[in-house]
């Protein structure tokens, strides 16, 4: 088996020049990817297989001699997904490898039939595998993207708002699952302390649907507020919620809740001994004046 | 022994959690608590516990214990200053303490006891405090 690595070593200048014109006539992504780069790409790989130790077989891909190839070709498929390559393009990428391999052992067996077989096979398993750890690495690096988003959109739903003097708003937008109310309360009762405010108005105008696991997180953050000091009012709720929530038989009872988020800001003005009055005529205008100015 | 310091402010008492509770600690300010709101004949207790990081389900019902206590000893008490990750963890244990009065801090506090203990006796000589 070692010969074929050796063949490899000798015929590194060949190989690389016919992977290199398989890839151009197959799958190619030449908006993603120039002549250049590819062809530097595909020469580290080769590279790095050619760079084992001499007593390094291709049957176990798991020995720490393939290390070093197994993070090239990671890196490479990270770098890809990055890119908005297909899997399927970057596993070619490796797969297209195998024709020239084939090729290069042919050429070397000649005509013993049984030798030739038991190579090929051999080569295309290790072909496969590296193929395979490189679409697995390609779909590790897409689920980073993904996580990484995720934690954006996390960040962004949070906002916690100063209403007035002591009155803070949260509008919670989209579907509340346990790891956005765990960071929703966070900042929520963060924002309480940081402002020292008495009043929390909790608006759900923007969620979706209402369950009885989104009820409960909503509950567990009303009493934490409470605990704390502050007040919570919950807002927004529209009429098919309010239907679905007593359908569920969830309990709000303990809590205050109004229709519009106006009408929560409203009481919590009221509790906290302010009130919104139009102004009279007079003053008005003379506002109007001053605008003018 | 260790002991958590009782301070009186006229009809109030006040005290400061700046340790960590533990159970033995929690069961001492118990007693000494409910003695002192005896002796002094006192109408509100403040527990700041502004200080307190850690809190498990025995400090949380050795706190709604005092409160109960007081109340039967004819006294207001409210606990301020509560961290969010201390309110978070009592929630999750499932001890919403619904015989506590919480405020955000020691001012709010204390203005909620001015405001109940007054209002409680607006016939004698503290009026107009309230409203």
């Amino acid at each position: 088996m070692a010969n074929i690595l050796d063949a490899i070593r000798k015929n590194q200048d060949g190989l690389l020049e016919e992977w290199v014109q398989g890839i151009k006539s197959g799958v190619r992504r030449r908006d993603l990817i120039d002549d250049r780069e590819l062809k530097a790409q595909s020469a580290e790989v080769l590279a790095a297989i050619c760079d084992v130790s001499a007593d390094t077989t291709l049957d176990n891909l798991n020995a720490p001699a393939w290390q070093p190839l197994k993070d090239l070709l990671a890196g490479l498929s990270a770098s890809r997904a990055v890119q908005g390559f297909t899997p399927s393009e970057t596993a070619m990428f490796v797969l297209s490898l195998k024709s020239p391999l084939f090729n290069l052992i042919q050429r070397q067996a000649g005509s013993d039939a049984k030798h030739l077989f038991a190579d090929i096979a051999t080569v295309g398993d290790f072909v496969d595998k590296l193929a395979l750890h490189t679409t697995d690495s390609f779909i590790h690096g897409r689920d980073q993207v993904i996580m990484r988003q995720q934690e954006e959109m996390l960040e962004l739903s949070t906002p916690v708002v100063t209403l007035w003097d002591g009155i803070v708003a949260l509008p919670l937008i989209g579907t509340l699952d346990s790891a956005r109310t765990q960071v929703v309360m966070e900042s929520l009762l963060q924002a309480i302390v940081k402002t020292n405010s008495r009043f929390a108005i909790i608006d759900i105008t923007g969620v979706p649907t209402v369950d009885t696991l989104v009820a409960q997180h909503l509950l567990k953050t009303i009493t934490a507020a409470r605990l704390m000091g502050a007040e919570c009012i919950l807002s927004g709720i529209r009429p098919q919620i309010a239907q679905t929530i007593v359908h569920l038989g969830i309990n709000l009872e303990d809590v205050i809740t109004k229709a519009k988020l106006s009408d929560a800001f409203r009481l919590a003005l009221e509790r906290s001994g302010r009130t919104v009055t139009r102004l009279e005529k007079s003053k008005g205008s003379a506002l109007a004046r001053y605008g003018e100015q | 022994m260790e002991r958590i310091p009782i301070l009186r402010m006229g009809n109030f008492l006040l005290v400061t959690i700046q340790v960590d509770m533990h159970d033995k600690l929690a069961l001492t300010l118990q007693d000494d608590l409910t003695s002192k709101i005896a002796d002094v004949g006192a109408k509100g207790v403040l527990i700041d516990i502004s200080s307190l990081e850690i809190v498990d389900s025995f400090i949380g019902r050795t706190l709604a214990n005092i409160a109960s206590m007081a109340r039967v000893l004819d006294a207001q008490t409210v606990v301020v200053g509560m961290q969010p990750a201390v309110a978070i963890t009592l929630v999750e244990l499932g001890m919403s303490l619904p015989g506590i009065r919480t405020a955000l801090n020691v001012e709010s506090g204390m203005q909620y006891l001015h405001e109940t203990v007054t209002s409680d006796r607006d016939s004698e000589e503290y009026d107009g405090d309230s409203d």
